[in-house]
């Protein structure tokens, strides 16, 4: 039995194509994936990532973990748990991606962590990988004794509203609900959040375009979601999610990276804060061996098909494979991201098997498109 | 499910056209074009070429995947139709209204095994 979000009967109503998207009943796309893309490039689209699991750390009692250490914050240990350091988040609401690491190294899962007080930091975790995060988590604060309480908050809905008039359709739909909340979101930089009543609003995403990531009560979900469509954004499926991330060179866990490799070779070095004398777990790891591959982007020259997941790359250092590949919707080409051997840099070229025949392609630099514009100086977006 | 019935069908989802000529006009159905999602590259093969029945001849890649294209019967490919190589984007919008390619059966009776329309619909429910 899959999983449902709490607007699972909301995607059935309107014809969503559904998948198993990690034990969860997900909708895929709702018609044409690459209108529901363009949408979001061009004006506003919307996801269900209510799938996603919202984790709240907090101080807890002495009583929940025997071994407690009186003195071990939230953000003592977040700073030994994570690969990223928030100790670059100084300001309430500020927003960090980071890396979950085993101690070998590999990439347990990625997520975003927002430092709301220094009693509260809120995790948000990758679906399929929740269950071993918040087991993973637990068994840190343990070894640790950590004097802490993880809430996992599967009572929240989550809902990407993403694209250029993404914020303002969002303020149209919650001037009737909460006449704060335009006020107090209107001023938030990118990576910030506020909770306002029951929202609570980031200025996150995973599309490369402006707009909100949403949190509310799930029982609030499916009338938020109408109101929201009701404005004028679009309802958009994984698919359009997909080829937005990769346009926008971001990394999709268990495809790009997973337990199997560590971050410094997927693309995410600027994530691990190794600078800093804390220590962290993975940190000695990654320190006792210099990367042999990277994540790299790659972009399709001749025409003869489509970049997909495991074709064979090779390159005057040696061969590679293509993590997550597809055709851009923007582009109008076919992009990849690839992990190829680390003796390679953007601008040169790179061969790839595409269904037994080798086809040309440019070694390029993440991201290819951001802010509904072409980053390769050699192409520019489709015309509207 | 959109399926004429005045064409013929295969299970892997290819529709056939017989024309008053002998030749076959094969595309791929409505319900194929629905579970690929938005076409974005077709590869056809060349005119000339020999293809036995259930060989893969021919390519269709969506955002999501790529998908090979059959020939229902043996025979030899006589025609392609570039305008959805230019545009495959024209599929998703009427599978029935634009072709793949053209074959010459090398025995025309072969066309008699196809699937008509009942048994096509039929095929897919067992899917």
């Amino acid at each position: 039995m899959l999983k449902q979000t709490p607007l699972n009967t909301v995607h059935r109503a309107a014809g969503a194509k559904m998948v198993d998207f990690g034990g969860w009943d997900m909708p895929v796309s709702y018609g044409s994936q690459i209108e529901e893309h363009l949408a979001v490039r061009r004006d506003a689209g919307m996801f269900d990532v209510s799938h996603m699991l919202a984790v709240d750390v907090e101080p807890g009692d002495a009583s929940e973990n025997p071994n407690a250490v009186a003195h071990n914050s939230a953000r003592d240990f977040l700073r030994y748990a994570l690969a990223n350091n928030v100790d670059k988040l100084t300001v309430a609401g500020k927003a960090l991606y980071s890396c979950l690491l085993k101690p070998d190294g590999g990439v347990l899962d990625d997520l975003i962590v927002y430092f709301l007080s220094e009693n509260w930091f809120r995790i948000v975790v990758n679906a399929s990988t929740a269950d071993k995060d918040v087991a993973w988590l637990r068994s840190l604060i343990d070894e640790r004794g950590a004097k802490l309480k993880l809430t996992p908050r599967r009572d929240l809905a989550m809902i990407a509203v993403q694209g250029p008039r993404a914020r303002e359709r969002v303020w149209a739909v919650l001037q009737d609900r909460n006449t704060e909340a335009k006020a107090e979101t209107e001023p938030l930089k990118p990576f910030m959040a506020a909770e306002i009543g029951e929202y609570f609003i980031a200025r996150t995403g995973y599309t490369g375009e402006d707009g909100f990531e949403v949190m509310l009560p799930s029982t609030r979900a499916i009338e938020f979601w109408r109101a929201l469509a009701a404005a004028g954004v679009r309802p958009c499926g994984l698919g359009a999610r997909d080829t937005l991330r990769l346009e926008a060179g971001m990394n999709l866990y268990g495809q790009d990276m997973d337990e199997t490799v560590n971050p410094l070779e997927s693309g995410l070095a600027w994530t691990v804060d190794l600078a800093s004398a804390r220590d962290f777990v993975g940190k000695t790891a990654l320190l006792a061996r210099a990367p042999t591959r990277q994540l790299i982007g790659l972009l399709l020259e001749d025409k003869g098909g489509v970049l997909r997941a495991h074709q064979k790359v090779t390159t005057h250092a040696g061969e590679g494979e293509i993590t997550s590949g597809t055709f851009s919707p923007t582009l109008g080409a076919s992009i990849a991201l690839a992990r190829l051997p680390a003796g390679v840099a953007a601008g040169e070229r790179a061969q790839v098997d595409v269904r037994g025949k080798t086809l040309a392609a440019r070694i390029v630099k993440p991201p290819f498109v951001r802010h509904g514009k072409s980053l390769l100086a050699s192409i520019k977006e489709k015309p509207l | 499910m959109n399926v004429p019935t005045n064409l013929k069908y295969t299970a892997s989802h290819e529709w056939i056209r017989s024309e008053p000529d002998g030749t076959l006009t094969i595309g791929i159905t409505d319900h194929a074009q629905e579970a690929l999602g938005d076409l974005v590259f077709i590869e056809l093969p060349a005119v000339g070429r020999k293809v036995k029945a259930g060989e893969a001849c021919a390519v269709v890649e969506s955002v999501k995947a790529a998908s090979d294209i059959y020939a229902p019967v043996s025979g030899e490919i006589v025609a392609v139709n570039e305008q959805v190589v230019a545009s495959p984007e024209m599929i998703n919008a009427d599978a029935y209204g634009h072709w793949l390619y053209k074959l010459k059966p090398a025995n025309a009776a072969d066309v008699a095994s196809l699937l008509d329309a009942a048994a096509y619909i039929a095929a897919v429910g067992e899917e």
